[in-house]
Order: structure tokens, then sequence, then C-alpha cells
């Protein structure tokens, strides 16, 4: 890691590493016996550590000028791991949670590990930790490739990747310890939003700087997707989170905004952290990794064009569909819901265009776990989008919200389109990274696709069942007009599909883990010689060598 | 059209304007005018604000995450009504940085609590739910029977409360430890105070059973029992439809 910086680029990581320690020190002394004072000391130990890695490399020769005529894909090898290690973390936490409601007990009675604490952990760790690493990794990976151009320094794609994770181990551990805003998808608090703001507009400018480099004169699809992504959830980040910290000693802060005017801002920051973070970014994914797998070119340009400002432009009129019937005034429930409806065109478009890209590949999907992982996933994104524009029609709504339809919704999404197109570039990435042949072992890829369906169908059909049913018993009426149902007889037919749901869940899981072992003996295999492919490198830049000097 | 496009990927600055420009449209339409428009957010004179150890209280609800499993927001349907209570208005959040309307239903929701169940139950009920409700799949909250809460900082909480829009006076402000402990003390020289600042409906009582060192039990409880009682707009509207019907 140190190897690969200049020696500029030493003196900077230290300086920052100091600044982070400085900072972390004063919110532990500001903070002083209270969490804010456990969050400063770990930033203050974070940043430390880290001075003391680049010190124990500093002596080492720096890069030679060679490394300007291949990518810098380092930090995208090391993004994989991470995200691996968070999809493992948070999936497990994911099970345990799914085993807590149906046998609460099963638990330890300490504040940390009751359901209300957990529950953010698992979304903040695979939305956050484990799709985000990824769409970092896989970005970089992909920018770099498609504009045939290296990255223009070796710094900040580094303080991007291991920023957001201080970012996304501050928030976890923050829930562990009762910090949190409660905002789902944004619970972290003010200081660790402001640090997520500075590493985001670092990498917001990565990205335009490695474009401002290319050699190609088109700007890729998927950078399209990547840069939307980045670009509007900066823009959702920081809206959502405008408050008022209690003091700079304290954790606790006060939202800016109140009651429904809160509820509109947090459900279109929500539903748009669904679209920009949860299907954008991964669409850049799809637009690179699938085309490339199937050795097809994408079906049709246009519709990619159609596709990518529809979902641009719609997706941020439908964050309202989550306040159906609620305080929020009807006319804006009422375009939140027309909205809906129509962004199943570009949603559908989308799913069409990568599966009509694997016209005449069949035979390779048959073949290829890899590829099939990542036609599944299209399968589901199709899937997840029409359930989506469903659910946000007003009188569905009525009878799927606050159940476990939603929590079905959001699986069939999460796991069956975010995680396998994840899973199915990883594996196609992590051969070209590391300059292997092919995975380790293409049957483990084979048993990972079979246990991450199973494990997908298991879970989406109990909440689906188990949704529906809690809905129709909530609002079932006896002859006589009363309701039919106690909350408490609702709850107990809850219990078969909980269980149910766990154990999908469980199977999901060890799909990861096998996944995760598949990926490091991949790494840990040793070849004789690492495979270089001609073509996989940039193309030599006009200008010379001594201009492109980082720091510019 | 597609010309254009093919003219407009090649250039990032204006990729990027469009991007901004086309994705911004959605929310400034749709949250711009819930500030503005008046009738968004119900007339109720009689709306009182948390004090300080409902607030406290709501701090743990959010700390523990209570709202994972519960939500704070009945809907316009007949048989939410039934069950729970007159649909929740606007204003009965105005106050709710940030609010807690949930999105799940594990456990049912809890918008009209307040006045449900006696503090014994709550005490028990968080103590160890299924001595309760033998079903239930509702943690166990053991450790905020003997948790003292924290009260000193709380001036500094109202504080950053107004600053937000919640019109505390510089009096809850600066007697907010002190009413923090006259809540949960009925026979205290300090419980006066809070009826005085809050009005006289405040329920001032030992929530946790014990009177004397405040806990996190006291806070926790004290805030079940005021939700949905902030103010009656909900009730009276109810009754109002109910006149009009
Ligand atoms: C795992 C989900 C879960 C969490 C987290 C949870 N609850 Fe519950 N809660 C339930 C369930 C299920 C019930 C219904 C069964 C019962 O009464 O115990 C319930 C019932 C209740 C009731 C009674 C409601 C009524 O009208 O009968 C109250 C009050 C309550 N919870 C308060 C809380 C508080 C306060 C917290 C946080 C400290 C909390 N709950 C956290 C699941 C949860
Ligand atoms: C091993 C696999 C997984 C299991 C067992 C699991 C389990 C759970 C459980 C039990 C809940 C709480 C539901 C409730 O409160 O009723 C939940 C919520 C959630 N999970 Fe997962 N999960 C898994 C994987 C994932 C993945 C990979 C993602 C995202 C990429 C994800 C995203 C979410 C989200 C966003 C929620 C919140 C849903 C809502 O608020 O409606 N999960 N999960
Ligand atoms: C056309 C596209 C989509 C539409 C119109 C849509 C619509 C909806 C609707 C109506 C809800 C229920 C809101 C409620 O009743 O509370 C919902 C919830 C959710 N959806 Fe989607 N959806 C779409 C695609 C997706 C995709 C691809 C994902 C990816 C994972 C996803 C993730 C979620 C999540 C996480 C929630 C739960 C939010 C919460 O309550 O915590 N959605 N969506």
């Amino acid at each position: 890691m140190v190897a690969g910086l200049t020696k500029g680029e030493r003196q900077f990581a230290i300086v920052i590493s100091v600044v982070l320690a400085l900072c972390g020190l004063f919110l532990a002394g500001a903070g002083h016996q209270r969490p804010l004072g456990v969050h400063g000391l770990l930033i203050a130990f974070l940043g430390i550590a880290t001075v003391f890695v680049v010190l124990s490399g500093y002596i080492a020769p720096e890069p030679s000028e060679e490394r300007l005529s291949s990518y810098y894909d380092d930090p995208s090898k090391a993004g994989i791991i991470i995200a691996m290690i968070w999809a493992i973390f948070a999936m497990f936490i994911g099970d345990w949670v799914a085993w807590l409601l149906a046998y609460p007990e099963m638990t330890f009675d300490a504040a940390w590990a009751s359901f209300g604490r957990l529950r953010p952990v698992h979304t903040t760790g695979v939305i956050f930790g484990f799709g985000g690493n990824a769409l970092i990794a896989t970005s970089f990976h992909v920018m770099q490739r498609t504009c045939r151009a290296r990255m223009p320094d070796q710094l900040s794609p580094w303080f991007v990747l291991l920023g957001y994770n201080l970012f996304c181990i501050l928030a976890v551990s923050g829930y562990f310890i009762g910090v949190t805003q409660s905002k789902e998808y944004a619970e972290p608090e003010w200081y660790a939003d402001i640090w997520l703001v500075i590493v985001w507009v670092t990498y917001f400018v990565l990205y335009l700087r490695t474009l401002a480099r290319r050699q190609e004169p088109h700007i890729y699809v998927a950078n399209w997707y990547y840069l939307a992504f980045i670009l509007v959830v900066a823009v959702l980040h920081i809206v959502n989170n405008l408050a008022v910290p209690v003091s700079l000693g304290h954790a606790k802060s006060y939202s800016a905004f109140s009651g429904v005017q809160d509820a509109m801002t947090q459900w279109w920051y929500g539903h748009n952290a669904v679209a920009f973070f949860l299907t954008a970014g991964f669409l850049g994914m799809l637009y690179y990794y699938l085309p490339k797998r199937a050795e097809r070119p994408i079906f049709s340009y246009r519709l990619s064009i159609i596709s990518f400002w529809g979902i641009t432009f719609l997706y941020m009129w439908a964050g309202s569909h989550h306040l159906h019937y609620t305080a929020l005034p009807h006319w804006v429930q009422t375009l939140g819901m027309t909205f809906s409806v129509m962004l199943l065109v570009p949603s559908w478009a989308s799913a069409g265009n990568a599966l009509l890209t694997l016209n005449g590949a069949w035979h390779r999907v048959r073949d290829d776990a890899t590829l099939r992982f990542m036609m599944v996933a299209a399968v589901f994104y199709g899937i997840s989008t029409f359930e989506g524009s469903f659910l946000a029609i007003r009188p569905v709504n009525s009878l799927s919200h606050y159940t476990d339809w939603t929590v079905g919704h959001v699986h069939a999404g999460a796991l069956g389109w975010v995680a396998f197109i994840t899973f199915g570039s990883i594996y196609a990435v992590v051969p070209i990274l590391w300059k292997r042949e092919r995975m380790y072992s293409a049957r483990l890829v084979e048993v990972h696709f079979w246990l991450a369906l199973a494990g997908t169908l298991i879970y989406v059909f109990a909440m689906w069942n188990s949704g529906i049913i809690q809905g129709l018993m909530w609002r079932t009426y006896t002859e006589s007009g009363t309701l039919a149902y106690s909350f408490i007889d609702s709850l107990v037919a809850m219990h078969p599909y909980y269980v149910a749901r766990a154990i999908g869940g469980l199977l999901f899981l060890i799909g990861a883990a096998i996944g995760f072992y598949n990926i490091w003996m991949t790494v840990r295999t040793a070849r004789e010689e690492p495979l270089e492919p001609v073509a996989d490198r940039p193309i030599a830049s006009d200008t010379p060598a001594g201009a492109v000097q980082p720091g510019e | 059209m597609f010309g254009f496009h093919y003219k407009l990927e090649r250039h990032t600055i204006p990729f990027v304007l469009a991007i901004i420009f086309v994705a911004g449209i959605g929310g400034i339409v749709e949250i711009a005018p819930l500030f503005t428009i008046g009738e968004t957010v119900e007339e109720a004179p009689d709306m009182r604000v948390y004090t300080p150890l409902e607030l406290a209280g709501r701090n743990i609800y959010i700390r523990e995450g209570c709202y994972a499993c519960h939500s704070q927001m009945i809907r316009t349907l007949r048989d939410e009504v039934e069950r729970y209570g007159p649909y929740s208005l606007a204003v009965e959040s105005q106050y709710d940085h940030p609010m807690l309307w949930g999105s799940k239903r594990t456990g049912p929701d809890l918008a009209r609590v307040g006045g449900k169940y006696s503090d014994a139950w709550h005490v028990a009920h968080l103590d160890d739910p299924r001595s309760v409700v033998p079903q239930s799949v509702m943690p166990a909250y053991t450790w905020l029977d003997d948790t003292q809460l924290v009260t000193e900082d709380l001036g500094q909480h109202l504080a950053a409360m107004r600053r937000v829009g919640v019109p505390y006076t510089d009096k809850m402000i600066a007697n907010a430890a002190a009413d923090v402990y006259g809540q949960a003390n009925p026979d205290s020289d300090r419980a006066s105070g809070v009826a005085e600042r809050y009005g006289e409906e405040t329920n001032v009582r030992a929530f946790d059973g014990e009177p004397g060192p405040v806990t996190e039990m006291d806070a926790l409880v004290a805030y079940l029992q005021i939700l949905g009682r902030l103010t009656d707009a909900a009730h009276e509207q109810q009754a109002l439809e109910g006149d009009l019907r």
C-alpha cells in the first residue's frame, strides 16, 4: 500500500492522519465520559495507527515511472476484500436479528445486543459496508478501463476507500453504544456525516479528474451511473442530515426538520438512497461487467440513454409513496404514486437491455455461474421494480405498508438484485485484478450461486406470505363489524415465516462465506508468472510523465 | 435527441450539471411547498412541548431503536382508527425533531399509547415483555430501571431544540434539570415548577414506582405516557367528522 505512493504522497498521508488524530483527540476531550468520547478515541487511535503504517513504509523506494503505464488497482483489491468482510459481518447480524424475531431470547442481556440496536447494524453494514465498498472498488476499476487512463494520483483513492470505511465503522460502532439519529439509512450522527461529506467530495473530484484524463472521446454508460450515484447521494446526504448538535461535546443532534417536513425529507432521501445507492451504482456495475463477461456489446445504446435519464428524473419524485394515508398532504402522495408507476418504464428498459444483451450468449449463462449471477440479478431487478411500482399504488400500499411485505420487497431487491450483481461482478473482477486466469474454484462459484438463489427465494416467499397475511389480519372484520384479530393473533401467525426467513438467510450467508473463501484462495494461490493481458493497460498519455505528478 | 446526447456525453461538466438539474426538480417541487403552504400543518393552540424528562425518554426511545418495530402514525384507514384511535395529524409531530413515524409494525402503533396502560404495566413490560404478554417478541430492557438518567446537560438539549424551532422559554432551559427531578418526584418542592412551566395537565408521578433518583425507566415511561396527548386536536377532528356524518 505505502510502497505505491510517491514521497510527496507519503508526506501528505502523514499530514492527513495527524490532522485526523488531532480531531479525534479533540472529540475525545470534549465528549469525555460520553459516547462521543469513545468515538473520539477511536478516531485518534486509527489516525495514529495510519501514521505508523505510513512511517513504516516511508523509506521504501518510490514507485518507478513505469507505474504510469499501468492501471492503479491496489485500492480496488483492498476494497473487494473489505466489502466481503462487511458482507459476512452484516449478513451474520441480519440473520441474528431474523432469529430474534422468531425466538426473542436468543441474545445477551445487554443493551448492545437488543434488536433495536442490531437492526441498523445490519442495514448499514450491508448497504454501506458491503454495497458501498463494492461500488467504490468496482468504480475505480471501471472508470480507469473505460477511460483508458490511470487514476491521476495514488493517494486520493486510498483516502476515499479508507475514509469511507472510517465512516462505516463510526456508524456501526455508534449503534452498539446508542449513537443514532433514528433516520432510516441515515442513522450516523453529525460528526460522521461531516466526515462523509469530505470523503465524498474527494471521491467526486477523483472521478472528474480521471474522466478529464480519458483517452476515449465518450463517457461510457457505466460512468454515467457511477457519476449519478456519487452526485445525488451527496446532495441527499447533506440535505437530510442538516441538524443542530447539542454541543461539540455531544454526539446527539436534533434534526433541522420536524414532523411532516422531516418525514418528506427523510423519504425523499430514503427512497433515493435506494435509487442512487442501491440502483444507479449497481447499474453501473451491470453495464460494465455483464457485457464484458458475456462478450457481447450492450443490446441498445438508445435504451441505455432513455433508462438513465428516466431513472434520474423520475426517482426523485417517488419518495412520498412511503407516506401514503399519513399526515402528508394528499397531493404529494398522489405525485409520488404517479411517478412511481411511471418509473417502471425506465426500470424495465434497463433490465430488458441487460437481458437482451445476453442474446447469443445463453450457452455461457448456462455454463458460467458468474454470468448467471448477473443474469439473475437483472431478473430480480425487473421483479423488484415491478413489485415496487405495484406497492406504490395507494390502495395496495394500504395493505402492504408496515408489514413484512415491505421487507420482502426490500430483500427481493437487496438479495436478488444488489447482492447478486455484486457477487457476479466480484467473481468477474477478482481474476482480472490479481492477474489470474480464473477463480480458484468454478465449482464453489456454482455452489454459492445455488445457495444464494435458494436463500433468496425462501426469504422472499416467506415474507410475501407473512406480509400479506399480516395485512389481511389487521383489516379483517367479523360479521358484527368488529375487528376479527388482535395484534397478538397476527404476531403469532408470523412465527413459522420468521423461522423460514431465518433459514433462507442462513443459506445466503453460507454462500457468501464460501465466496469469501474462494476469493481468498484465488488471491493466495501463487502463480509462477502472473497473467498480464497486453490489452489491460491505459493508452500512453501524450503529456510527458513528469506533468502528471499528484497534487496538481 | 440522441444526436444531442451523443455530444453531451463527451463533456464531463455539462453532463454533471444535467444530472443535477434533472434530479433536482422532483425534490424541489415536492418538498419546498411543505414549508410554505399553511394548511400542511393544522393549527393547535393547545399543543405543548415535551418536558425535559419526556424529551430524555424520547431520546432513549431513539437510542434503543424502538422505532424499528413501532410506528407512531395512524393512517386514515377505518381499521387503523378502530384499532389505535383517531388518525394522526401533522401538528402532533410538529415538535418532533426528527419524526418517529416509523415504517414497520413488528409491534403495535404507539401514537396514542399514552394513558392506555398504567405506569406499573409499562415498567413490568419493558423489564420483561413476556411476563406480561407471553407471545411477545419485544426485547427485554432490563437495564433501564437501574441506570441513572443523565440530567445535567438537558438544558443544552432544550436549547438545541429551540435553535431548530421549538418554543422553549429561557426559564424552561434554565430549570431543565430541576424539572426532570420534579416531574418524577411529585412530593418534592420542585414538582410545582413543572406544572407552572408545562401546564397543569402534565403527568407528575414517580413513573418507575420509586421516587428519588431519576432513572432511564422514569424518562421512557413518562414519554410513552404522553404519546398522543400533547394536543387534543386529533380527537376534536374526529368528533367534528362524526358530527358531519
Ligand atoms: C423486536 C421488535 C420490538 C422492539 C425493538 C420494541 N418493541 Fe415494543 N412491542 C413489540 C411487540 C411485538 C409488541 C406486542 C406484544 C407486547 O405487548 O409485548 C410490543 C408492545 C409494546 C407496547 C404495548 C403496546 C400496546 O398498545 O399494547 C409498548 C408500550 C411498547 N411495545 C414499547 C416499546 C418501547 C418503549 C421499545 C423500546 C425501548 C420497544 N417497544 C421496542 C415489539 C418490539
Ligand atoms: C443473510 C442475508 C440477510 C438476512 C437474514 C437479512 C435479515 C433482515 C432482517 C431480519 C431485517 C429486519 C426486518 C424487520 O424488521 O422485520 C432486515 C432488514 C433489512 N435488510 Fe436484510 N437481511 C439479509 C441481507 C440483506 C442485504 C444483502 C441487504 C442489502 C443489500 C439487506 C437490506 C436490508 C434493509 C434495507 C432492511 C430494512 C428494511 C425495512 O426497513 O423495511 N439485507 N434484514
Ligand atoms: C421502480 C422501482 C421501485 C419502486 C417504485 C419502489 C417502491 C417501493 C415502495 C412503494 C415501498 C414501500 C414503502 C412503504 O410502504 O413503506 C418500497 C420500500 C423499499 N424499497 Fe422499493 N421500489 C423500487 C425498487 C427498489 C429496489 C430496486 C430496491 C433495492 C434494494 C428497493 C428497496 C427498497 C427498500 C430498502 C424499501 C424499504 C424502505 C423502508 O421502509 O425502510 N426498492 N419501495
